[in-house]
Order: structure tokens, then C-alpha cells, then sequence
């Protein structure tokens, strides 16, 4: 196929054989010209995404590749170069490992816990901002600011608010009269608290990513519903979110993939050993056992077999996700 | 082409803008490495890794070395905790990139690695003024690989002591001096828990009598020989009778309220150091150092050190170096200093980190050297003292993973989460198993 484009482009003057015994400097300078701008045309593009490609393959395919071949391996941190090859023995071993399975349902907890709350959140705070409000740029900025900070030092500050014996979220529940939690012990406690860091951190982010988007929302719209006598909450609610469905489900999608990978929060939440998630695993994430079993027992076949089977897992959502945008839209 | 000829113009115009700016980054860059360089002096830079605090810089090691040694200039690197530097230290060693010349191993990863990876380390005992019989017999046999190369130089042990708080001692109507302390739970960890239980009955309002389970259960076992594995190699994490006794020991000092249900080495462990939220802790020298930073001032003078029930010791480090190390002999050269007996007697002094060295207990550093933060204690002598008859330990593989399944998640299921002891040796059986499973 490159072959038919080179032909045609061949300039007319070097191919006319009229010409071809005073074949003028001047002409073949013009042919070339010629020939370098229509390359230019064709393959700049080429050349500027090229970058992005070329990081992709080194820091994407490449390594997808590569934590496959080593998922079918026994693989070993402390052997170097004595693998061997084990088949689907990893993934097989996953299937009954209770701690993988544990782990799976932990991330499906505290994803929903975290991502429902927070896109709900979301969307109110975007309806309030969309509103005149003095200072206007200020809140703005305000619900960026926990976006902007790091996770590690975000969550290093939460361990000392769900503190046990000294934390100030506890001291705060005894002001009202209530039991303290044992946030880190607690099963429940421990997925609604790591959730809790998710949802602060994130809310804001999506509350300007709604807000954008409610913006684009042509005014006479709700010019229309207010003469039709529609309140505050039905305009939200009859004109806001359908305008809304492509960015919600972008958000969404987002958050899960997000949710799925959840790692850095849970990890520091545990403190010292934090990658076990808890005595009893309580919230440990399929990101935390993975890390677990390549960098605390060295066992980097297995972990890369978890590695694929969350990228498997990340497949079935998305696929999942795009069924139901498809109907969303059928409907709308 | 008007057009064109100036847009050459301006283009050659910004070219030489750009190879003057070039040429100005290229000769700053040069100047900057030239200050940063390694050998534009002509000084070796030797570079350290450790975890934790080891404290040669603190006791001025590193400087002295350097005066010493006018050609070497020594920078450290360091991370916290051992669970975060050992795995990175695994992967640079493995790559062969990002290595320090000299690198910190604790002694719970000594065995594996000697074992797997031994041949990437340099065998020390060949270095020049190396002697095997400078450290403890034990010590020098922990870092040597079943193929006789010796890839670690001992720094600090561990023997076993019990910090504990004179003036809550006091209040809860026990003895307050150390000899008559120690002879309260001498030889059985079970009477240590029978003094707790005393001590729970009469403690002072909002204290309990020790910090941990996990601390009473690392204190017992090291006082044992054969811990995880016997001395031919077979397991006994499964149910061996070290394991079984120290188990015991921690459920049952959960069980009855002895503990303040911390984990140590965490942040609630330091805020109750400072609010003198419990009596007793499981010392092993290095304890000192961190009770003294965490407690402060408010806890001079109150507390004090006595023997523990049965000794032991628990932890300690080795330094090895490299093959890929950029100066492997300036390495091992510093590496032996900073073992010899003089320099861990100095250590000792500054950061109560106890010598492997036997010859350093004779120095004027540990010679009736007495701590003025824990009442004046002669705390080398009782340490020296623990050390002599502590255990050989038979060590094993993958020994610091079963040591936290253990730790972390069986008694902390008892302790933290109330679960039923049964329950939670399951639990940390099943951990072991699909730790060490391959």
C-alpha cells in the first residue's frame, strides 16, 4: 500500500521523458521541494505522535508484555535468572487462594463505597457552584486544593484523625457521646475509613469536571423550565443530568478504573506492614496483594499472574461500562 | 519568498540564540558537575545504605573515618524501615544499578540472602584485617553462606532487657529496684505475666503493664535456639515448642489486659511513649535510644532498666558489600572499620547499639558505663550480661516473614481484633503457607 502513494507522488516533470535528457538543477530542485512537502504532509502527523507512542511501548506494551511472560513462570526475587516455566499454574493457584479472592471483594467494596459517595457529592457541590455565589473562585479553588495535594501526606494526616487512642475523629465522637471506633481494626471501619480518604481527595476534581460540563448547558433550557414552573431540584434533575449522562459516565469509568487500582491510600493506612491491609486483611486491595507477594515474599510470577487478572478483570468493567453506555444513549 | 528569506533569517537568528544558551547550559552543567564530581578532587565517595538509625554519623564515625582517610568522602543514604529498604535493596542488587557501596542487612534477611544471593556479595572474610574470631561466634556463622563465603560483618546484637517505669512500679505497689525487679519474673516469662496481672490489678488510672503482645512474644522466642527451623533445617513454624511457648505467652498477656494493643514502631506507640501510657517494654538496647527520643524530658528519671526473665537476643544488622559496588575495596576497608571492636565500643556509647564484639565489652565505653536517662542504670553490664548467655539462634529460611504472620496477623487478630486464639493460629498458619509456598 506505501508503494501506490510514492508512485503518484512522484513529481510530473522527473517522469516525462520529453524532458528526461536536460533534466534542468532547477527542476529537480522543485521536484524534490515538492516531493519533501508532500512527505511533510503525510507523515509530520506521524512524527508528532510518535513520541507518545514510543513512551507507550516502553512504558505500557512493554511491560504488559512482559508481566505476562512472567505470569506463566516461577519467578523468584531472590533467583534471578532461574526461571522456569510453569503454564497457567499461577492463575490456576489464584483461582483457590483465598487471599486473592478476599482481596478482590475488598476492592469492590471500598470502590463502591468511595466512588458512589464521591460522584453524589460531586454533583450537588457542581449544581451549588453552578449558582452565582460570592467568591466564586475561591470555592473553586478550594474543592481543587485536595486534588493538588499527595496522596502519601493526605493520608499520613487521615491515620492521625482515625487514630484509636489518640485521634481526633474519635475524640470528636466522644464530645458526642458516642463509643471510639477502632478504625483500623474494625472490618467495616477500616473500608469506610480508607474509603473516606478517596472521596475527599477526589470529589472536588469531579465536581469541576461536572461543573464544566454544566456550563456547556444552554441557558434557555432552564429559562424554558422555569416558565414551566419547575423547581430548583426538578430543573437539576430533568435538565441537569440528562445533559450530563456523557460526563457522568466519563467519570465514572475514571473512578473505577481508579477504584480498581486503589493502592497508595490503603497502603499507608495500614501503617507499618501496611501492605498485608489489616490482622485480618480487612482492606487489603488487589493492588496491596500484589504488592505483597512480589516485594514482601518475592514471588513475582504470582504477582504478576494478579497483575493480568486485574487487567482482565479492568476488561470485563470496561466492557461491561460500554453496554450500558450504549443503552444510556438508546434512551436518551 | 520574501517571506521565506526573513523566516531564515529569524530561524538562523534563533539557531544562534540557541547554541549560545547551548553552549551557556553545557559549560554550567560542566562547571556544576565539576563541584558535585567524584574525583575532580580526587576523593573516593563512598556511599552508605541503611535502615533505620545505625548512628555512625551521630557518633561522628563517618567524620573521623574521613579525617583519617583524606582521599574518602562518605555520604548515607537512608529509609526508615527494613520492610521498605530490603526489597529495594533486593531489586538493585538482582539489577546490579543503584547500589551503595556499602549496604545495611538485618539479620532476619542475613540467612536468605547469604543463601541465594551470597555470590553477588563480596566474600568478607577474605578482606585484609578481617579476622573471624573478632565478633561472636554466632554472629560471624549467621552471615556465612552454607558455601563458607562470609558476605556480612556483624555490627549490633540485641540482648534482651526490660524497661520499665519506677515511679508507675511505685504507685501500683511493686518494687522499684532493678535487682529486685528482675528478681520478680527471673527465669520464666509466665511470672513476668503473674507481675502484670498484679500490676493491672493496681495500676495507676489510664496505664496498663506493657505495650504489646507482639513485644512479650519477640522477647520469649529469641530465647530459644531452634525458633522457626532445628538445626537440620526442618521446620518448626508449624508448631514447635519456642513457637508454642511464645505464642501462649502473647495470647495470653492480650487476654488478660496486659496490653495497650499497640503496634510498635507506629505513631500511636510514640504518643503513648509520651503520655507514659504503659510500665514495661521488652528492651533490647537499641530501645533505649528510642524511649529516650520519645518520652523526652517528662520521662527522665522514671525510667529504669532490669534483666529479663530468660535471655535473649532479638535483631541486630550486618554490613555487606556489593560485587557491583563502584569502590568494592574503599568499601570493605570502611565496612571493617566501622565492625572493628573500637568503633562499635564508640557506637555504643552514643547510641546504645550493643557490639558484636566481645573484645568491646572490656573498652572504658562499656566498662561500668551507666545510662543517666534510666536512673543511672549499668546497662552494659546488664546487656553484656544477657548477651554472654543469650542463645545461639539456628536461623532459617524466609524467617522475617514468619516472624510478621505471627506478629501481625496472628496475634494481632487476638490482640486488636479479639478474635479466638485458635482462630488466629489458623490464620497465621494459613499466612505462612502462602508466603513460603512456591
Amino acid at each position: 500500500m506505501t508503494a501506490a502513494p510514492t508512485t503518484t507522488a512522484c513529481p510530473p516533470g522527473a517522469a516525462d521523458p520529453g524532458r528526461r535528457e536536460r533534466p534542468g538543477a532547477e527542476d529537480r530542485r522543485a521536484a524534490r521541494r515538492s516531493r519533501r512537502y508532500r512527505w511533510d504532509v503525510r507523515y509530520s502527523p506521524y512524527a508528532f505522535v510518535a513520541p507518545f507512542f514510543l513512551f507507550f511501548a516502553a512504558f505500557g506494551i512493554f511491560p504488559l508484555l512482559w508481566t505476562g511472560w512472567a505470569s506463566l513462570h516461577r519467578m523468584e526475587l531472590t533467583e534471578p535468572g532461574r526461571e522456569r516455566w510453569t503454564g497457567l499454574h499461577n492463575y490456576v493457584r489464584l483461582l483457590d487462594d483465598a487471599f486473592f479472592w478476599n482481596a478482590l471483594g475488598n476492592t469492590a467494596v471500598i470502590g463502591v463505597l468511595s466512588t458512589v459517595p464521591q460522584l453524589l457529592t460531586a454533583l450537588g457541590l457542581a449544581h451549588l457552584l453552578h449558582h452565582r455565589l460570592r467568591a466564586a473562585v475561591f470555592w473553586r479553588v478550594a474543592l481543587l486544593a485536595p486534588y493538588a495535594t499527595s496522596t502519601a501526606a493526605a493520608t499520613l494526616v487521615f491515620v492521625l484523625l482515625y487514630g484509636r487512642d489518640y485521634g481526633m475523629v474519635n475524640w470528636a465522637l466522644g464530645l458526642a457521646g458516642l463509643a471510639p471506633v477502632d478504625w483500623q481494626n474494625g472490618t467495616w471501619a477500616a473500608r469506610v475509613a480508607v474509603s473516606s480518604i478517596v472521596v475527599w481527595r477526589w470529589t472536588g476534581y469531579n465536581a469541576l469536571i461536572y461543573l464544566a460540563a454544566m456550563q456547556a448547558v444552554p441557558d434557555e433550557l432552564y429559562e424554558s423550565a422555569a416558565l414551566d414552573g419547575a423547581s430548583r431540584l426538578r430543573q437539576f434533575r430533568h435538565v441537569t443530568v440528562p445533559a450530563l449522562r456523557p460526563t457522568i459516565l466519563f467519570t465514572v469509568v475514571v473512578s473505577t478504573i481508579g477504584a480498581t487500582q486503589l493502592f497508595g491510600e490503603p497502603l499507608l493506612f495500614g501503617g507499618a506492614g501496611g501492605q498485608k491491609g489489616g490482622a485480618s486483611h480487612q482492606f487489603q486491595t488487589l493492588g496491596l496483594y500484589l504488592y505483597e507477594q512480589g516485594w514482601y515474599d518475592f514471588h513475582l510470577g504470582r504477582a504478576a499472574a494478579v497483575a493480568w487478572a486485574m487487567f482482565l478483570i479492568l476488561l470485563v468493567v470496561a466492557g461491561a461500562g460500554g453496554l450500558v453506555a450504549r443503552r444510556l444513549r438508546g434512551d436518551g | 519568498m520574501h517571506r521565506r528569506r526573513h523566516s531564515s533569517a529569524h530561524a538562523r537568528r534563533t539557531c544562534r540564540t540557541a547554541v549560545a544558551l547551548t553552549a551557556a547550559a553545557v559549560l554550567a552543567a560542566a562547571v556544576l558537575t565539576g563541584c558535585a564530581g567524584d574525583g575532580d578532587d580526587g576523593r573516593t565517595t563512598l556511599s552508605v545504605g541503611t535502615f533505620g538509625v545505625f548512628g555512625f554519623r551521630q557518633a561522628g564515625l563517618y567524620a573521623e573515618y574521613e579525617r583519617l582517610h583524606p582521599d574518602v568522602r562518605i555520604t548515607e543514604s537512608v529509609i526508615e524501615r527494613n520492610d521498605t529498604y530490603y526489597p529495594q535493596f533486593l531489586t538493585h542488587l538482582v539489577t546490579g544499578g543503584g547500589l551503595a557501596d556499602i549496604q545495611a542487612v538485618e539479620v532476619g534477611d542475613i540467612h536468605d540472602l547469604a543463601r541465594d544471593l551470597g555470590g553477588r556479595l563480596t566474600d568478607l572474610s577474605r578482606a585484609p584485617g578481617v579476622r573471624a574470631g573478632t565478633w561472636l561466634p554466632w554472629k560471624w556463622a549467621q552471615a556465612t553462606a552454607p558455601d563458607g563465603r562470609t558476605v556480612g560483618l556483624g555490627t549490633d546484637i540485641g540482648p534482651i532487657a526490660v524497661c520499665y517505669r519506677k515511679d508507675l512500679f511505685r504507685r501500683a505497689g511493686l518494687p522499684t529496684e532493678r535487682g529486685a525487679v528482675g528478681r520478680l519474673w527471673a527465669g520464666d516469662w509466665h511470672k513476668y505475666l503473674a507481675v502484670g496481672r498484679a500490676y493491672r490489678d493496681r495500676a495507676p488510672a489510664g496505664t496498663v503493664f506493657t505495650d504489646s503482645a507482639a513485644g512479650i512474644y519477640n522477647a520469649a522466642i529469641h530465647g530459644y535456639p531452634e525458633r522457626y527451623y532445628d538445626r537440620a533445617g526442618r521446620p518448626l513454624y508449624t508448631g514447635g515448642p519456642a513457637v508454642r511457648t511464645a505464642w501462649d505467652l502473647a495470647v495470653r498477656a492480650a487476654r488478660d489486659g496486659l496490653t495497650a494493643r499497640l503496634k510498635q514502631f507506629e505513631k500511636p506507640w510514640d504518643q503513648a511513649y509520651a503520655n507514659g501510657r504503659f510500665a514495661t517494654v521488652a528492651c533490647p538496647p537499641w530501645m533505649l535510644g528510642y524511649i529516650k527520643e520519645k518520652a523526652g524530658d517528662a520521662g527522665r528519671g522514671r525510667w529504669d532498666v532490669a534483666a529479663a526473665p530468660r535471655p535473649a537476643s532479638w535483631g541486630g544488622s550486618f554490613l555487606t558489600v556489593p560485587r557491583a559496588a563502584r569502590h568494592r575495596a574503599a568499601a570493605v576497608a570502611l565496612a571493617a572499620w566501622l565492625t572493628a571492636p573500637e568503633q562499635q565500643a564508640r557506637l555504643f556509647e552514643r547510641q546504645a547499639s550493643f557490639p558484636s564484639t566481645p573484645a568491646s565489652y572490656a573498652m572504658p565505653q562499656l566498662r561500668g558505663a551507666r545510662n543517666a536517662y534510666f536512673g543511672g542504670a549499668p546497662v552494659a553490664e546488664i546487656f553484656a550480661e544477657a548477651a554472654r548467655r543469650a542463645p545461639t539462634l539456628v536461623t532459617g529460611p524466609r524467617e522475617q516473614l514468619i516472624g510478621t504472620a505471627f506478629t501481625d496477623v496472628g496475634i494481632a487478630q487476638v490482640e486488636q481484633q479479639g478474635r479466638a486464639p485458635e482462630a488466629a493460629w489458623a490464620a497465621a498458619q494459613q499466612e505462612i503457607e502462602n508466603a513460603v509456598d512456591e
